[in-house]
C-alpha cells in the first residue's frame, strides 16, 4: 500500500488528477451498471430517467435542512424523493387513468421543476450548480480531496466507492429476491418475497446511486451509465451473473475510456462516457454472436446459400432421373453467379464432380439430393391428400418446404400418407437414403 | 363440494361471498365456492370470465372487494408454503437471462425464507422435477431457446419444486402441442394420485370430461360447480358461454365510477343494482374480519343460483 502510495505521489500532479477523474467515473459506472441492468431486464429504462430528475427537490431539501455539502443528507433526500415519485406515478396510473408512461412523465417533470425552483429561491444559500447538476463536474471534483492514508484521495471517490459497495451489498443480499422479483413478480409475491416491496427497494437504491454520479455525469448522462451497459451486456449473455460482470465491465470501458479520450480531445467528460458507451452498444449490437445484426445477416446469407446449393443438387437429380426436363429449367432461378459459386463449393466438398457435358452428381451428393427430392414430394402429397389442394398448387409450396425438412420430419409425414410410393404427379417418392 | 363424512376436514379452497375488483371495476360477484382435498378441478368459462383473476383472488395477488378465501382452513399468508402456482406462459419475459434449471429453482425460494441461496438440496430437486416433465436434457438451456411447449413444462416443473399440497394452474395447456399436452396431464393425474388438490383453468371445452372429476363455470358469477358428470351440463354451459350479462355489465362500471368518485354517465343507471350488490365496500372498511364460524359441506352447488339475468343480482 505504501509503495503503492509512494509510486502514486511521484505521479505529476495532471496525471494524478486524471487517474483519480477514471477511478471516480469507474466506481460510478460499477453501482450504475449493477442496478442499470435490473431496470433493463424489468423493461424500465425510462423509470431510471425519471428518478434521475425526480430527486432534485429532494436533494436540496436535504442539502438545506443539513446546512452542509455532506453527501448523505442528501442521499437521504434523494432517496425519499425517488420512492415519492415511484408512489405518485404508480398511483396516478391507477387512479386517474394515465398509461403508464404519461403518469411517470407528469410526475418527474413536475418533481424536477420543484427542484429548479428551489434552487433559485434559496441560491444565496444552495452552493448547488444547477449546470453541475445537469452536466456533472468530473475534472473538477477530483481536485477536492482529503488526506487517507497518506494520500489525497478525492471526496467523491469515496462517497461513490462507497455507494457502489452498497449497491454491490444489495444485489448479493437479495439476489434470489431481484432475481425472481424480476422475472416473475406474481409468483414473487405468492411465495412471500413481495415484488412491490422489491420494487421500492431497487427504486430507492436507484435513487441514491442517480445522485452519487450526479457528481461525476450529471443528472441527463447517468441515464447512459444506467441503461447502456445492461442493454449492451444483455446481447452478449444469457445468464444473470455474466450479465451483471458484462454490464460492469462495459461501464468501466465507457468511464475509463471516456475520461482519457476527453482529457485528449480537451472536451467534457460526461459526453465521451456517454458516447463511448454508445459505440460499445453499436458495436455489440453488430457484433454480439448470437443475438447481433452481423450474426443475423451471415446466418441469412449462409441460409440462402445453401438453398443454392440444394437446388443445384436436386435438379441434377431430377435430369438423371430423366423426369421433366422442362421442370428443371424453371427451377434454374438463382442467379448464375450463385449457381457456378455453388458448384464450385459442392465440387469441393466432393458432392459434384465434372462430367461430360457438364456436372454428374457424387455418391454423396446423390444422397443429399435424393433426401431433398423426397421431401419435396412426401410435402406435395401431404398438401394433396391432407389439406386437398389442386395439383397446381403443390410445386412452389414444396420447393419452399424442402429445404426446412429434417429426415425424421420427412418420416413422420410419410406416415401420415396414403399413397406413399408417388407423388400426386405420379413421381417416384424415393427412400430415405442410407447414411 | 366436499363428501359427506368429512366435514372435519377444511376444504383445499373455500371462497365466501368473494367479490374481486379490477381498479374498482367489479370482475367476479359474490363467489361461494368449497373445493375438497385431492380433487383435480376445472375452472372452465369463456375469456374475459374472471377465471384467472379467481385463482389470482385465492393467491392474494388481487384483492378481495368483500367476502374472504380461506387455504386449508386459514389464510393463504399462513399457508402459502402449501400452495403451487403455475402463472400463465406469457406473463413472463422469456429473453430473460436465466436457464431452465434457474427457473425450477425459484420454486423452492419460498421455503428458503429470504436472502438464503438455493443449495445442492435444491438443485437436485429441481433437476428431479425437470426430469419428471422430460426436460432434464434443457436443464442448461437459455428459456428463451425453448418452444412453447418446453417453456411450459419448465413452469410446471417450478411449481413440482415447490412440493405444495395445493396447486393452481392458469392455463396449463394453452398453446402447447400435443405430446406436451399428455405429458403435462400424465404429471397432474400423478399429483392426484398422491392426494394434491388441483385447481386449473382451462378452456378447451372438449378435454373437459376426460381430465376433471370437478369443475366450476364461471362468467363474472359463478353458474354452477360440482362433480363433473353433474355439472358439466348443456344447460350450464349454454348459460356459461351465453353470451355476457349485460346488466353485470353495467353494474360493474356503475360501482367502479362512485368509487372512484367519478360522474355517472347517466346512459342508464341501474344505481339500485350497483348500491344492492357491493354495499360492503362503500359502508364498511376493507379487511373487516371475515363470520366467526365458516361453513363447509354443502352439498354440490351445481344452479345453487340459477343463471340468468333476474338472478344474477340480489
Amino acid at each position: 500500500m505504501n509503495w503503492l502510495a509512494e509510486q502514486f505521489a511521484a505521479l505529476s500532479p495532471a496525471v494524478q488528477a486524471t487517474l483519480w477523474t477514471v477511478l471516480i467515473a469507474m466506481a460510478a459506472a460499477t453501482s450504475s451498471a449493477l442496478l442499470g441492468s435490473y431496470l433493463v431486464l424489468r423493461r424500465m429504462g425510462l423509470v431510471g430517467d425519471a428518478i434521475s430528475h425526480a430527486v432534485l427537490p429532494g436533494l436540496v431539501v436535504g442539502f438545506l435542512m443539513s446546512g452542509t455539502r455532506e453527501l448523505w443528507p442528501m442521499l437521504l433526500g434523494a432517496a425519499i424523493a425517488g420512492l415519492a415519485m415511484t408512489y405518485l406515478a404508480e398511483w396516478l396510473r391507477r387512479h386517474a387513468q394515465v398509461e403508464a408512461g404519461g403518469a411517470l412523465g407528469v410526475v418527474f417533470t413536475s418533481f424536477f421543476a420543484l427542484g429548479v425552483i428551489l434552487i433559485n429561491l434559496y441560491a444565496s444559500q444552495v452552493d448547488l450548480d444547477p449546470g453541475c447538476v445537469l452536466y456533472g463536474a468530473l475534472g473538477t471534483s477530483a481536485l477536492d480531496t482529503i488526506r487517507i492514508l497518506g494520500l489525497d484521495v478525492p471526496r467523491s471517490f469515496l462517497s461513490l466507492g462507497a455507494v457502489a459497495l452498497l449497491d454491490l451489498a444489495f444485489v448479493a443480499v437479495f439476489w434470489k429476491e431481484l432475481k425472481i422479483s424480476s422475472f416473475d413478480p406474481a409468483l414473487a409475491t405468492t411465495l412471500g418475497i413481495s415484488a412491490i416491496v422489491m420494487n421500492y427497494l431497487l427504486m430507492g437504491s436507484v435513487a441514491v446511486t442517480v445522485v452519487a454520479g450526479f457528481e461525476a455525469v450529471g443528472s441527463i448522462l447517468i441515464i447512459a451509465m444506467l441503461i447502456v451497459p445492461g442493454a449492451t451486456a444483455h446481447l452478449f449473455t444469457d445468464r444473470l451473473a455474466t450479465m451483471l460482470v458484462t454490464a460492469v465491465l462495459v461501464g468501466w470501458i465507457a468511464a475509463a475510456g471516456g475520461c482519457l479520450l476527453a482529457v485528449h480531445f480537451d472536451t467534457s467528460e460526461a459526453g465521451m462516457i456517454s458516447v463511448v458507451a454508445g459505440a460499445e452498444f453499436a458495436l455489440a449490437a453488430l457484433a454480439a454472436p448470437r443475438y447481433g445484426i452481423a450474426a443475423r445477416i451471415l446466418r441469412g446469407f449462409a441460409f440462402a446459400f445453401r438453398i443454392v446449393q440444394e437446388d443445384v443438387l436436386a435438379r441434377l437429380y431430377r435430369l438423371e432421373e430423366g423426369v421433366a426436363v422442362r421442370d428443371a429449367g424453371a427451377l434454374a432461378m438463382h442467379r448464375p453467379a450463385a449457381e457456378r459459386l455453388a458448384r464450385i463449393y459442392l465440387r469441393a466438398r466432393r458432392q459434384l464432380t465434372r462430367a461430360a457435358g457438364g456436372w454428374a452428381l457424387t455418391e454423396r451428393g446423390r444422397a443429399r439430393a435424393q433426401a431433398l427430392v423426397r421431401s419435396h414430394r412426401l410435402w406435395e402429397g401431404y398438401l394433396s391428400e391432407q389439406l386437398r389442394l389442386p395439383l397446381d398448387h403443390l410445386h412452389e409450396a414444396a420447393h419452399r418446404m424442402e429445404h426446412y425438412m429434417t429426415p425424421q420430419f420427412a418420416e413422420k409425414v410419410e406416415e401420415r400418407l396414403v399413397q406413399r410410393d408417388a407423388d400426386p404427379h405420379g413421381r417416384r417418392i424415393p427412400p430415405q437414403p442410407s447414411p | 363440494m366436499s363428501r359427506p363424512g368429512d366435514i372435519q376436514t377444511p376444504p383445499a379452497v373455500e371462497l365466501h361471498d368473494l367479490t374481486v375488483a379490477y381498479h374498482k371495476k367489479p370482475v367476479l360477484w359474490d363467489i361461494d365456492l368449497a373445493i375438497p382435498e385431492g380433487e383435480m378441478v376445472g375452472i372452465i368459462g369463456p375469456n374475459g370470465a374472471g377465471k384467472s383473476t379467481l385463482i389470482k383472488a385465492v393467491l392474494g395477488l388481487v384483492p378481495a372487494a368483500t367476502g374472504w378465501v380461506r387455504v386449508f382452513g386459514e389464510s393463504y399468508a399462513s399457508r402459502r408454503r402449501e400452495v403451487g402456482y403455475v402463472p400463465q406462459r406469457e406473463s413472463v419475459d422469456w429473453d430473460f437471462p436465466v436457464s431452465a434449471l434457474d427457473v425450477v429453482l425459484m420454486g423452492t425460494y419460498g421455503r428458503l425464507g429470504w436472502c438464503r441461496r438455493p443449495g445442492a438440496a435444491e438443485r437436485k430437486q429441481a433437476l428431479g422435477a425437470l426430469e419428471r416433465v422430460g426436460m432434464q436434457d434443457f436443464a442448461r438451456r437459455q428459456i428463451s431457446q425453448l418452444s412453447g411447449g418446453q417453456q411450459q413444462r419448465v413452469f410446471l416443473a417450478r411449481a413440482l419444486a415447490q412440493n405444495a399440497r395445493l396447486y393452481l394452474m392458469d392455463e396449463p395447456f394453452a398453446g402447447v402441442d400435443a405430446a406436451t399436452e399428455t405429458a403435462i396431464v400424465n404429471v397432474l393425474r400423478d399429483l392426484k394420485q398422491q392426494g394434491r388438490t388441483l385447481l386449473v383453468v382451462h378452456h378447451d371445452l372438449q378435454t373437459v370430461e376426460g381430465y376433471f372429476d370437478r369443475v366450476v363455470l364461471v362468467n363474472l358469477r359463478l353458474v354452477a360447480a360440482g362433480p363433473t358428470r353433474e355439472v358439466f351440463t348443456r344447460d350450464n354451459l349454454l348459460a356459461t358461454y351465453g353470451g355476457r350479462l349485460t346488466i353485470l355489465d353495467q353494474a360493474a362500471e356503475t360501482v367502479r365510477r362512485f368509487e372512484d368518485w367519478l360522474p355517472q354517465t347517466g346512459a342508464e343507471p341501474p344505481h339500485s343494482a350497483a348500491r344492492a350488490a357491493a354495499p360492503q365496500r362503500l359502508l364498511s372498511p376493507p379487511g373487516a374480519p371475515p363470520p366467526a364460524q365458516p361453513q363447509h359441506g354443502a352439498a354440490p352447488q351445481a344452479a345453487r343460483r340459477p343463471p340468468g339475468e333476474n338472478h344474477a343480482l340480489p
